[in-house]
């Protein structure tokens, strides 16, 4: 190890350290002060963001590699880390509120945050299988916890136990493949098992491997048929923590995928590609299908998820730079547009009771037109109407696939999409046209509301000037 | 066959019935005891693999410490056997067949495609130590992953602690060791004086 290595990997030794203190810090605050670890939080993350900048890999050719090849910084990983501070202090804002109207206002919601932002960063950074597995449990392991903060709440509870069951399983499932893996190739180095792979593509052995590795991906992505968790726990969990965790893990699940199948078996491609294209047209089509009968907001969004996962996975499957990234757009997009739904949940949410009910969102617009236009953009950004982002992600995604000759599957999911509009446009419906049945005005702290109209408008923006994150995505690849 | 191969075998049976003991014996403490076994005898493989390291911390922290907790806890709660094996007899026909077709399909796929004999790894040399080799390896070419697993320990503490801890609750009883030190005779002692009593007369 040299000073390089730890220059290289400053951002996560800041957030760790930053961590750490705020863990401290926290200790010592009284009842009152408290909103410091919330301000103290956010700068971590500003300032993290300037360290990931101002060194910034630009262009796919530069890897730098860090401790003996267990951590590679490149382009793709500069790019995500940014966009998970982003996303991450936008819920920090968010979180603050809801916190605070639910009484857990407490520093662990932060910290055990930072952790799951580190996890996240660890596993972007991958570059051997057991950073790649450290990344994932650190992320598990804080998400299990945070699911769980409401702890007198019993359906929190029940979602965390689910949580941790099946995510546990889902561990053993992968580092099963994982130690397969290692077994036939020998090095844990995902540029050594690459080179090893290529000269036994057939090895039985390998292939046994990577089905549990793809098991282990699509259970973090939540794609069908490993997608069990995901409506009960975003169900279950309070809405603060839905958020946090339908949008940074999702991102860290994008570059887990992107690391073990094309950094490190991309000889296997052809077998991958089979078993990716069934779980994406799974989750597209049930994802979808299910929503509709969703009257709860939070399943709604959950399901919405699985979809949308699916989508993702299409740029993966196609395999080719160009279906990557298409699918780091998508996941971007998606990480920004999940939080600003839930965000829009926690403002109509009184002190106790969320609004998670699809009635409550009734004539939303006579009561605050401006939170109705934010969801309305959110909707149509999800639904995949043209000018919005979430339009371009499903077009780049589609793009891809039909490159590589998967005709079908593009039909298929155009098809689908259609038909996924249908509950997003009746939430719209639901605020537009019906008469809302209270009449209590809908408040929230201004920095909330600024943040929030910023992530509406952003659904807008990335859309009209998508060339910028593009140029982002195609850049890293 | 050499004699490494007859340990090899004898401990692999051991190890594969005690496994099967652990979920098939009806008494919970009897099961936790050979799941003590099982850990004892891969011990006695790994050492056999000359990973000395690795046997003596399965022995010292699963069978020292992990399964002595566990057993307290089985001990102490009152577990309702027959509870645990409701619906036994009706899921062990879909058991079966479950069991039984990953078997078969698991057959077919070694069949069609052959099963792969990996190389036999070379003895490692003489005077050799995995601990040192352990030890070295950790704390240089794997200081990342090693730190990052702390971190993961750390976070463990945390959420347990988050989960759990309640603070103290209003009213309950704690001890102020700064109010213990400071404390009087006069706030503990009370001399009073009382007429003194003849018990002979009292009993009478």
């Amino acid at each position: 190890m040299t000073a390089n290595d730890l220059f290289i990997a400053l951002p996560e030794l800041f957030i760790l350290g930053m961590a750490c203190l705020i863990m401290l810090i926290d200790l010592y605050l009284p009842d009152n002060r408290r909103g410091m670890v919330s301000f103290i939080s956010v700068m971590t993350l500003v300032f993290a963001g300037i360290m990931v900048m101002r060194w910034q890999v630009t262009d796919a050719a530069t890897v730098q590699y860090a401790f003996n090849e267990t951590f590679v910084r490149d382009s793709m990983a500069d790019v995500l880390k940014l966009f998970c501070f982003v996303v991450l202090g936008a819920i920090f804002i968010y979180a603050k509120h809801y916190l605070r109207m639910f009484k857990l206002f407490q520093g662990e919601y932060y910290v055990l945050s930072l952790f799951l932002l580190l996890g996240a960063m660890v596993l972007i950074s991958a570059a051997s299988l057991l950073t790649v597995y450290l990344g994932l449990e650190l992320i598990s392991l804080s998400s299990y916890a945070l699911v769980a903060l409401d702890r007198d709440n019993r359906r929190g509870s029940e979602a965390a136990m689910k949580y941790f069951i099946l995510g546990s399983l889902a561990s053993g499932l992968l580092l099963y493949g994982l130690s397969m893996i290692y077994g036939v190739t020998g090095t844990l180095s995902l540029s050594g098992i690459s080179e090893m792979a290529a000269l036994a593509s057939n090895n039985i052995t390998l292939i046994f491997g990577l089905v549990f590795v793809v098991i282990g991906v699509a259970f973090k992505l939540g794609a069908v048929p490993f997608h069990m968790w995901v409506p009960d726990v975003y169900h279950g969990a309070p809405a603060a923590v839905t958020m946090l965790i339908g949008s940074v893990p999702k991102l860290a699940a994008f570059a887990m995928a992107i690391r073990l199948l094309d950094n490190g078996l991309s000889p296997l491609q052809d077998q991958w590609m089979g078993m990716l294209t069934v779980l994406a047209a799974l989750s597209i089509i049930i994802g979808n299908l299910v929503a509709i009968a969703q009257t709860n907001l939070k399943r709604m969004l959950a399901y919405s998820t699985i979809s949308h996962m699916g989508f993702m996975l299409l740029g993966i499957l196609s395999g080719t730079a160009q279906g990557y990234s298409a699918a780091m757009f998508y996941s971007i997009a998606y990480a920004i547009m999940s939080t600003g739904a839930f965000a829009v949940l926690i403002m109509l949410s009184r002190a106790g009771v969320e609004a998670e009910n699809l009635d409550d969102y009734k004539g939303l617009n006579q009561r605050s037109p401006l939170l109705a236009a934010v969801m309305l953009m959110l909707m149509f950004s999800m639904a995949g109407i043209p000018v919005f982002v979430g339009f371009f992600a499903k077009w780049l995604v589609i793009q891809a696939i039909l490159d590589v000759g998967l005709l079908w599957l593009a039909v298929l999911a155009v098809v689908f999409s259609v038909i996924g509009s249908f509950y997003y446009l009746r939430v719209v419906k639901l605020m537009y046209f019906d008469e809302p049945e209270t009449e209590v005005k809908v408040t929230a702290p201004a920095d909330f509301r600024f943040v929030l109209t910023i992530n509406g408008l952003a659904q807008l923006l990335l859309g009209i000037f998508a060339n910028a994150l593009i140029a982002l995505c195609v850049a890293s690849f | 066959m050499s004699i490494q191969v007859l340990v090899f075998y004898l401990f692999g049976t051991l190890l594969t019935l005690s496994a099967l003991s652990v979920i098939t014996v009806r008494n919970p403490v009897y099961a936790a005891l050979f799941l003590v076994l099982t850990f004892f005898t891969s011990a006695g493989i790994w050492m056999l693999l000359e990973v000395e390291f690795l046997a003596i911390t399965l022995v010292l922290v699963y069978v020292g410490a992990v399964m002595v907790l566990f057993l307290f806890v089985v001990m102490m709660l009152d577990i309702n056997l027959s509870r645990l094996r409701e619906g036994f007899a009706r899921y062990l026909p879909v058991g079966i067949l479950v069991a039984l077709v990953m078997a078969g399909e698991l057959l077919l796929i070694i069949w069609t495609k052959g099963a792969q004999k990996l190389p036999l790894g070379e003895g490692n040399p003489d005077g050799f130590s995995n601990t040192a080799y352990l030890g070295e390896r950790l704390y240089t070419e794997y200081l990342y992953p090693f730190e990052i697993a702390a971190v993961i320990l750390l976070v463990a503490i945390v959420a347990a602690i988050t989960l759990t801890h309640r603070g103290r609750r209003e009213g309950g009883r704690y001890q102020d060791p700064a109010r213990q030190v400071q404390v009087k005779r006069d706030d503990r002692v009370r001399v009073i004086s009382m007429p003194a009593v003849d018990n002979k007369e009292r009993d009478a």
